[in-house]
């Protein structure tokens, strides 16, 4: 029997997280500080914490879409933590309110972490890896705003590889541990939704969807 | 500026409440059987897209092939030959770094 993760653990597995979420940090600062202030986009990374739907309402805000489109457009990119936080409330624990405040812990990586592979999840896992990443996340937000003119751009050193890489360890490693041929179908049928849908559906909206694969689950 | 002050504070009260909404809905629940074999394939699930997402998806819309493929080809090659997860993280940066750099 493993004992159950700690905080401690939880945030040394997000160590390797560190620098790409900083990066991507600097990155929104840098590209939002023109459009909205850099106190807002502070702000917004300290209190939205979840990078894709900010520069998603960002972009819209940029082209004149509005406040309403703007939030739509980041609700939607964060929509796919309501399947997420489904999955996560029988791990937390306590009074009704810690856990709302315990569940704010899901983003992607956090939730991937916390993932114990037979559909149950670590609490300490999921909050631990979450601390050190929304710190990297924030700073470098504020780090990308104030230096914002003389940095250059992040993409030029292929930094924007760098979460979707990490992404690729974590899948690797699920799939050698508990995959089986239902892993595969339901990871093709995620990927076909997701190139479908993209080119049509709004910014979000095709990783929300492609989360349904899951249901092939349900089947015996 | 009201604008972006508005939407900054609509999207945190938005993102707070599609996360409650997991363990208000829940409640006592504990989920089982079958369930539970769809909620272990949620990673997997969230992870393909996420990947093929970030690796193609164009800016603001659309399916784009770019230096990023390699990139993300890279760390796949990276990840099955088993190298460490730092190592892999800083070829696939290199490798797009490099395609982009010449093309």
């Amino acid at each position: 029997m493993q004992r159950d993760p700690s905080l401690r653990d939880g945030m040394r597995a997000a160590l390797p997280l560190i620098l790409p979420v900083f990066v991507f940090g600097i990155s929104f600062g840098v590209v939002a500080q023109p459009i909205v202030g850099g106190l807002a986009a502070s702000v917004m990374s300290a209190t939205v914490i979840a990078g894709a739907a900010q520069v998603a309402a960002v972009t819209v805000l940029d082209s004149g879409g509005g406040v309403a489109a703007a939030v739509v457009a980041g609700l939607l990119m964060n929509a796919r933590f309501f399947p997420m936080a489904l999955a996560l409330a029988p791990a937390l624990r306590g009074s009704r309110l810690r856990q709302l405040v315990e569940v704010q812990a899901a983003v992607d990586a956090s939730f991937v972490l916390a993932d114990q592979g037979d559909g149950t999840f670590s609490r300490g896992m999921l909050v631990g890896s979450w601390l050190p990443q929304t710190a990297a996340w924030v700073g470098g937000t504020v780090i990308g705003v104030l230096l914002g003119e003389v940095i250059p751009d992040p993409q030029r050193f292929g930094l924007d590889v760098v979460l979707p890489a990490f992404f690729i360890t974590l899948l690797v490693r699920d799939v050698r541990t508990s995959g089986t041929r239902r892993t595969f179908a339901v990871m093709g049928l995620a990927i076909a939704i997701t190139l479908a849908l993209t080119p049509v559906a709004p910014a979000g909206m095709p990783v929300v969807v492609a989360a349904g694969a899951a249901l092939l689950g349900l089947r015996r | 500026m009201t604008a972006v002050w508005v939407a900054t504070a609509l999207l945190c009260l938005g993102t707070i409440g599609i996360k409650a909404a997991g363990p208000l809905l829940m409640g006592e629940h504990e989920p089982r059987g079958r369930w539970l074999a769809v909620i272990a394939l949620l990673s997997p699930a969230l992870l393909s897209s996420l990947i093929v997402y970030q690796t193609f998806s164009g800016h603001p819309d659309g399916l784009v092939v770019d230096a990023r493929v390699a990139g993300a080809a890279t760390a796949v090659a990276g990840a099955l030959t088993r190298l460490p997860m730092f190592a892999v993280m800083v070829l696939a940066a290199g490798v797009t770094a490099a395609v982009r750099a010449i093309g």
